[in-house]
């Protein structure tokens, strides 16, 4: 046996929907963030929550990069392949690099697993050589899981149930892990039956000293902690992090909570996340259908409340009409769109970026709605509780556009302390406003909110154009010009309340600039970092703020001969740019439903830059 | 709180009305105006909501909180301000193709929840602000711009579809009765829960006289029926018919043949009856107004601030600090 240290490790973990695979992914994650690594991980849910067992389209995936340096995504190609059955080797056997290693469940390479992945009678990769290229370590985990619970109550069903623990005690002696984070986390999931608690905790320990005597795994890897930035961490998911966005938005404003949603791929669990925190007085309302969801979450705002709705993009589409209301009546609104592979039904479990112009567009009328975006799962935090400040400071509608990717991946998280959080102004009037009208504006164009309860303040909003200063109904040709203008100019402004766009990496001087938003962070990072180290002139900015644009943006990008825009869709932040700057930047596009590679990314900058 | 004495006026907003002369909406905004005064509630603390078509219009000329939302939504809204503002007084006013053909779902969502709203369904039988198409209660036949050959649809009887979403109040009245109006509105408002109260309103331009039977002097007796808790079910021109029940099937009396003794009781609180009375929707039998169905079941309101209530108590006040650290972290020097 030897033992070895390793910067970073990609291991994809893969199995039938009901093997338990995004528990062990998840558990693996919390133990390797609590010894110190960096890390990065992303789910592959299949499509059908039912699908057939045994079947590729059945396979249920779990990505995790972790090391001792910097992880901004959850890996290209993978170090490592632990497969609970044939369907899964099937459908993730590409991911693996060659001379890669992979842990097999022979147990799930019996005959009629094959047939279900669509193998033929006489074919088996664990016979057909096929597998040749790898460091194959093969076990029968599920007649090993039974023969350590032999003398244990439970049913055949209920003890299978176990056999990921199994695996998992088998990585943990691989990566040199201790078991005691993971025997905590069962000890209070099971608190309630300690027959389940112990045949897990006895199977978990069974599949470390499985690999600790048997003669299968023939080395263990050290991954020494990274050296991060000093300070307290957390593991967080895109989809948790704007969920507590949001709790802070409305902690900071003052403001009550509430969340309208019909439930939606990939956005359903900010739903399930909010329904847990009452005690922050957030009201969770699980609508009839996507429109009563915006528009109950309408209605609040207009009792002063902070509403909130989120969707993915067919729920956008048909919230449509009703944000186009928010936008005329001027309250504040936060629409999050956790974008999912389209159009109409699309790929619901897959990630996309092309909700990106519907968001600017997909309104009747002239109805600019500001959009922001978030990077990374930490991100989704504060670019959500920024939403919140646009849209509370500056009444109006705005979009928080994250992605599938991001909102169900995992990353460390230096969390922020509340005290050091942004504050939110709201724009309340004075109960004792005698003067007030509700669409005289400030000098940031803003109209001053009086919600019902204020004596004396009675008014009535709605859809028709209003008129300047009173709101009455007005159709007024001139008024009506004159609101559309100062409406779109309100959206505008807001540039003036947003930070300058920095650099992420590189100089101005650089060759190469590429400009993106979004979920792509984090491959950008990674190639950037690794082409600047290896000397080549690329610098890499990423856009939160998509509408308005932050004011040096233009300057910024007008520096560089040549901009880049890798996009996980056909093209549309890049028709942003050309639109407004009339530059002629250039298109990098992926619409597979899934991330770009850092190679990706790197071998197209070493293109550009080395000329084509 | 001090409370104000309000007139009717204190209602009145100083917006043009601006209904078709003649149109039955005239008279609710009336008795609405006339009824707000005796509700007892501070006028900022009422909303009004509506949705669009001609109805709809009706928030801008009350002087209290209001918005005149988009199609079919008011509902929804309504819900949403309604749970996030349990104190205030939310009043939906929306019409017959506002409410069951394009915001037929949230109506019934609204009614199921029973969120503590009061909706006056303004129920013209027809589309007027778009100019005369049918209508989804529109009877079937109808000849408009859009059905030149007759309506082929079914339509709907609004009451029972009530009823089926499981209503906690059902109520009938007409643009044509001041004063069995204002009653209606009371007991809407009295309410706890959802109160759907169906205005029969004239749109005398589109649809002048859908309800003529039931208005004019000479056959309303005959075509209409008062409903009153507790009193048999007695009509007719000189009250001299009367309804009573074989088992489920009712049978329309004489009262010469039959006595006052043995005729349906009507009963605010059953179901089942109330169910029957809905039906009453064809020529053979009286029209009914008056409060059909009352149930008391806890508001979806009052039940969301229990449970964040209960969250407090057992959680304690949430704290951000500890949301953001969650209950698994660790340290880098
Ligand atoms: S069209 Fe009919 S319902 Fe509309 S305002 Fe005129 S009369 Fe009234």
């Amino acid at each position: 046996m030897t033992q070895e240290t390793v910067e970073k490790v990609v291991i994809f973990f893969a199995g039938d929907s009901g093997d338990g695979i995004q528990l062990t992914g998840s558990q693996f994650t919390n133990t390797a963030a609590l010894y110190g690594n960096d890390l990065s991980t992303f789910p592959d849910f299949p499509a059908e929550i039912r699908a057939p067992q045994g079947t590729l389209a059945g396979v249920s995936g779990f990505q995790i990069s972790f090391g001792s340096t910097e992880i901004f995504t959850p890996g290209d190609e993978c170090d490592v392949l632990v497969v609970m059955n044939v369907a899964a080797l099937k459908a993730n056997l590409k991911r693996l690099k060659k001379g890669g290693a992979i842990i097999l469940n022979t147990d799930g390479f019996d005959k009629r697993n094959l047939r279900l992945a669509g193998f033929a009678d006489d074919e088996n990769p664990l016979t057909d050589n096929s597998l040749a290229d790898y460091r194959v370590s093969e076990m029968n985990v599920t007649k090993l899981t039974r023969e350590c619970l032999v003398d244990v109550t439970l049913g055949v069903k209920e003890k299978d149930r176990c056999k990921n623990m199994f695996v998992l005690g088998f990585v943990y002696w691989m990566y040199n892990r201790s078991l005691e984070h993971t025997i905590d986390f069962l000890k209070q999931k099971f608190n309630s039956k300690p027959d389940v608690l112990e045949a897990n905790t006895r199977v978990l320990k069974a599949g470390y000293n499985f690999a600790n005597t048997c003669e299968i795994s023939s080395s263990r890897f050290d991954v020494k902690p990274a050296k991060m930035a000093s300070g307290t961490y957390r593991n967080i998911m895109g989809n948790q992090a704007t969920a507590m966005g949001l709790i802070a938005a409305s902690q900071q404003s003052g403001l009550d909570l509430f969340y309208g949603s019909y439930p939606i791929t990939p956005a359903s669990d900010i739903l399930h996340e909010l329904a847990k925190h009452k005690n922050f007085s957030v009201r969770s309302f699980q609508a009839e259908d996507e429109i009563a969801a915006v528009s109950a979450s309408i209605g609040a705002s207009f009792g002063g409340a902070l509403g909130v709705t989120a969707t993915s993009g067919p729920g956008v589409a048909l919230k449509g009409e009703a944000i186009g209301l928010a936008f005329m009546l001027e309250l504040p609104l936060i629409i999050v769109n956790v974008q999912r592979g389209g159009p109409s039904t699309g790929l619901p479990t897959k990630t996309e970026q092309a909700d990106l112009l519907q968001a600017m567009y997909g309104r009747n009328g002239e109805a600019p709605v500001p959009v922001i975006s978030a990077s990374t799962p930490s991100d989704c935090f504060e670019a959500t509780l920024d939403a919140c400040r646009i849209a509370i400071e500056h009444m109006t509608p705005v979009f928080f556009l994250s992605d599938g990717y991001i909102a169900n991946g995992a990353e460390p998280w230096l969390f922020p302390q509340s005290k050091d959080l942004q504050s939110i102004k709201v724009p309340m009037t004075k109960k004792e406003n005698t003067d007030y009208l509700p669409y005289k504006r400030d000098d940031k164009l803003v109209r001053e909110w009086a919600i019902p309860g204020m004596s004396g303040l009675e008014h009535r909003v709605g859809g028709l154009e209003k008129e300047d200063l009173t709101g009455n109904v007005s159709y007024d040709s001139g008024n009506h010009e004159l609101m559309v203008k100062t409406r779109a100019e309100k959206v505008e402004r807001i540039a003036d309340f947003i930070p300058n766009q920095e650099l992420d990496a590189g100089s101005e001087k650089a060759t190469v600039l590429v400009l993106a938003w979004g979920s792509t962070y984090g491959a950008i990072k990674t190639a950037v970092k690794e082409l600047l180290a290896e000397g080549y002139s690329v610098a890499h900015a990423h856009l939160r703020y998509i509408n308005p644009f932050p004011k040096n943006l233009e300057s910024l990008i007008r520096a560089y001969d040549k901009v880049l825009i890798p996009e996980i869709n056909n093209g549309q932040l890049i028709k942003l740019i050309r639109d407004k700057y009339v530059i002629d930047a250039i298109p990098m596009n992926k619409i597979q439903g899934i991330p770009f590679e850092a190679r990706e990314i790197k071998n197209r900058i070493i293109e550009l830059h080395d000329g084509e | 709180m001090e409370n104000k004495v309000y007139t009717a006026k204190d209602f009145s907003s100083d917006q043009e009305v601006r209904w078709c002369p003649g149109c039955g909406d005239y008279s609710i905004l009336k008795q609405v105006q006339s009824v707000m005064p005796e509700i007892n509630v501070p006028k900022e603390d009422i909303v009004f909501i509506s949705g669009i078509g001609c109805s709809s219009r009706f928030p801008y000329y009350m002087e209290t909180f209001g918005m005149h939302s988009i199609h079919g939504r008011a509902t929804a809204i309504a819900s949403g301000l309604k749970a996030a503002r349990p104190d205030l007084s939310v009043w939906i006013i929306t019409g017959d193709g506002d409410s069951l053909s394009i915001g037929g779902n949230h109506l019934i969502h609204l009614l199921r929840r029973n969120f503590d709203t009061n909706v006056l369904l303004f129920n013209n039988q027809i589309y007027g602000l778009t100019k005369g198409q049918y209508s989804p209660t529109s009877e079937k036949g109808k000849k408009t711009k859009s059905t030149p050959m007759g309506s082929i649809d079914h339509p709907f009887n609004p009451l029972a579809l009530c009823m089926g979403a499981d209503a906690t109040f059902i109520a009938r009245t007409m643009d044509r009765d001041p004063k069995h109006m204002r009653e209606m509105l009371m007991r809407s408002n009295n309410h706890k829960g959802t109160s759907l109260l169906e205005i029969y309103q004239n749109c005398n331009v589109f649809n002048d006289g859908a309800f003529f039977g039931m208005t004019d002097k000479a056959t309303k007796m005959n075509q209409t029926l008062f409903l009153e808790h507790g009193q048999p079910l007695v009509f007719g021109e000189n009250k001299d018919k009367g309804i009573r029940l074989d088992g489920f099937k009712p049978i329309i009396v004489s009262l010469e043949d039959c006595s006052i003794d043995e005729l349906w009781i009507h009963n605010e609180k059953d179901r089942v009856k109330a169910g029957l009375l809905t039906r009453f929707f064809d020529a053979d039998f009286p029209r009914p107004f008056g409060v059909f169905y009352s149930e008391d079941r806890p508001t979806y309101e009052d039940a969301l601030v229990q449970q964040i209530d209960d969250a407090m108590q057992q959680k304690g006040q949430g704290n951000l600090d500890d949301l953001l650290k969650g209950s698994n972290t660790w340290t880098i020097d």
